[in-house]
């Protein structure tokens, strides 16, 4: 427990870019800073597998975590905020309280998950989900993976698999091919996005890419053996070792909202200096915005040079922002979710996997929160964040309010943040 | 060739990479990691730690995160059978 050990000056939740920018920087503005990650070890998704001694960019960052002001925990995971300035998270090793004077969230984003009949198959996976597991030691060598689902990610996932010796019959890409020209368009202003679109596409050759085309059905039994896909008017079915399936991100924004952030439009709300509406709070990276990784290490150093009392040299980093902001909303155009993917669950679809609870059972709903107390929809252990993006995209619901403890956690640590959490309210109560 | 470990899952000898993740051993065994409430099969999903359907048994300590957690050798690893 660190319960006894000085406040942080500045802490940081998420070693993704955003978050390893934001301690980086942070860390040289002369801050002791400690860094958090649910993950074994600091990269985030995106450079999940990568270290310090492997070059190129992401080591270029991680050796910056070797800076002397920078604590690291990895493998920790934060499920409380009894009070301002206090965490609660729990590791391997068990319950830990950690304090800090300024905080900054780079919780990062998490793929949409849309349901379709044989969604829960095992093999069918999230695209980053597929992609990941071959980072940390599937062997996917002569696999059949069908890529699909929308978003940028697609193409780099399937580019990463087949330099494994994966097998691509197809990607599929749920928008226009038109909306894709746009977004190409709209890419003309950034060389080094349109460089790494080209060079996926070198990779990639030969591999057939279809637009206005999605998965209407996985078939298998036991685990999956193949996929159905609507191609404009026609469907086809395509035999598959693995299905890598996701529909474009979604911001994590659990924390940032259970610590009072306010959110706008489903992302937090933050100024030009990656303030929160929450004082002392900082937010960087994807819940501010899906923009990818070069405005998430610019918003991370923006965060960490306010939160580490250096305003001037966050301010040098703005005009970079206000360029690659252009980018967030040329995402959000280009990879908006047709309506037909609403059509595609059949009344017996799973929805909410943690509950097995059917799409029949949740459409006569006005709410989630009706349909968490008749359903126990999002009541699993993932508390609704996969079946939440997808019930807003189905039925138009609104998220349910954000309570702790964020992530499960076992009873012991409960029963140590209850302990803890009237400590607190008592310490407040000793001052008034 | 990469350094290669030994875990087992559910009692049988699988081997891996250093630094696989338990999630990555349990497919290379071709195990299922649980059954969902209704009974039907699940593996992983998110890979990151976010949709709980990877959740094992490990070293005797259930409901843990697969794709989390690091194989160290001799690791014990049980699904739902």
């Amino acid at each position: 427990m660190n319960s006894d050990r000085k406040p942080f000056d500045v802490l940081v939740v998420g070693a993704g870019p955003a978050g390893i920018a934001a301690a980086a920087t942070a860390a040289e503005c002369g801050a002791r800073v400690g860094i958090i990650d649910d993950n074994p070890a600091p990269g985030g998704q995106i450079w999940r597998g990568e270290s310090a001694n492997r070059g190129g960019e992401p080591a270029s960052w991680l050796v910056k975590l070797d800076h002397p002001n920078i604590q690291r925990l990895s493998g920790t995971r934060v499920f409380d905020h009894p009070a301002a300035h206090v965490l609660h998270a729990e590791t391997a090793e068990g319950f830990l309280e950690l304090s800090y004077q300024k905080l900054i969230l780079a919780t990062g984003a998490r793929e949409r998950f849309l349901p379709f009949p044989g969604w829960t198959l095992p093999n069918v996976m999230g695209a980053g989900g597929l992609q990941a597991l071959v980072k940390c030691g599937l062997p996917i060598e002569g696999k059949r993976v069908v890529v699909a689902g929308t978003g940028p990610l697609l193409l780099a996932v399937a580019s990463y698999l087949r330099k494994h010796g994966a097998e691509i019959p197809i990607i599929c890409e749920q928008a226009s091919r038109a909306s894709l020209a746009r977004f190409g368009l709209a890419l003309l202003s950034q060389p080094q996005k349109i460089a790494q679109g080209l060079s996926l596409r070198r990779d990639l050759s030969g591999v057939p890419f279809v637009t206005q085309s999605w998965p209407i059905a996985a078939g298998g039994d036991g685990v999956i053996k193949d996929v159905r896909i609507r191609r404009g008017r026609i469907t086809e079915t395509i035999a598959c070792d693995y299905l890598a399936c996701g529909f474009h991100l979604v911001p994590n924004t659990e924390l940032p909202a259970l610590v009072g952030c306010r959110l706008r439009d489903g992302y937090v709300e933050v100024d030009n200096l990656a303030r929160t509406s929450v004082a002392d709070v900082f937010c960087a990276g994807e819940p501010t915005g899906i923009g990818g990784i070069e405005l998430s290490l610019v918003e991370g150093q923006i965060a960490g040079a306010t939160a580490a009392g250096r305003p001037e040299v966050a301010q040098k980093h703005a005009r970079a922002r206000t360029k690659l902001e252009a980018f967030v909303r040329a995402l959000d155009r280009a990879f908006a979710l047709r309506p037909e993917l609403k059509k595609v669950p059949l009344p017996e679809t799973i929805v909410c996997r943690c509950e097995d609870v059917t799409y029949a059972r949740l459409k006569p709903h006005g709410s989630s929160r009706s349909a968490k107390l008749e359903t126990r929809c999002g009541m699993g252990p993932c508390q609704g964040r996969v079946c939440g993006p997808a019930t807003q995209f189905l039925f138009h619901w609104s998220p349910d309010s954000v309570r702790p403890p964020i992530f499960p956690t076992v009873l012991r640590n409960l029963a140590a943040m209850s302990c803890r959490e009237a400590q607190h309210s008592g310490a407040m109560r000793g001052s008034q | 060739m990469p350094e290669l470990l030994t875990v087992t899952v559910n009692g049988r000898s699988v081997a891996v990479r250093a630094g696989a993740t338990v999630a990555a051993a349990m497919m290379i065994a071709a195990c299922d990691c649980r059954k969902s409430v209704s009974g039907e099969p699940r593996g992983p999903l998110c890979g990151m730690g976010i949709c709980f359907e990877c959740r094992a048994m490990i070293d005797g300590i259930p409901h843990r995160r697969s794709c989390q957690i690091v194989c160290v050798s001799g690791m014990e690893i049980r699904t739902d059978e």
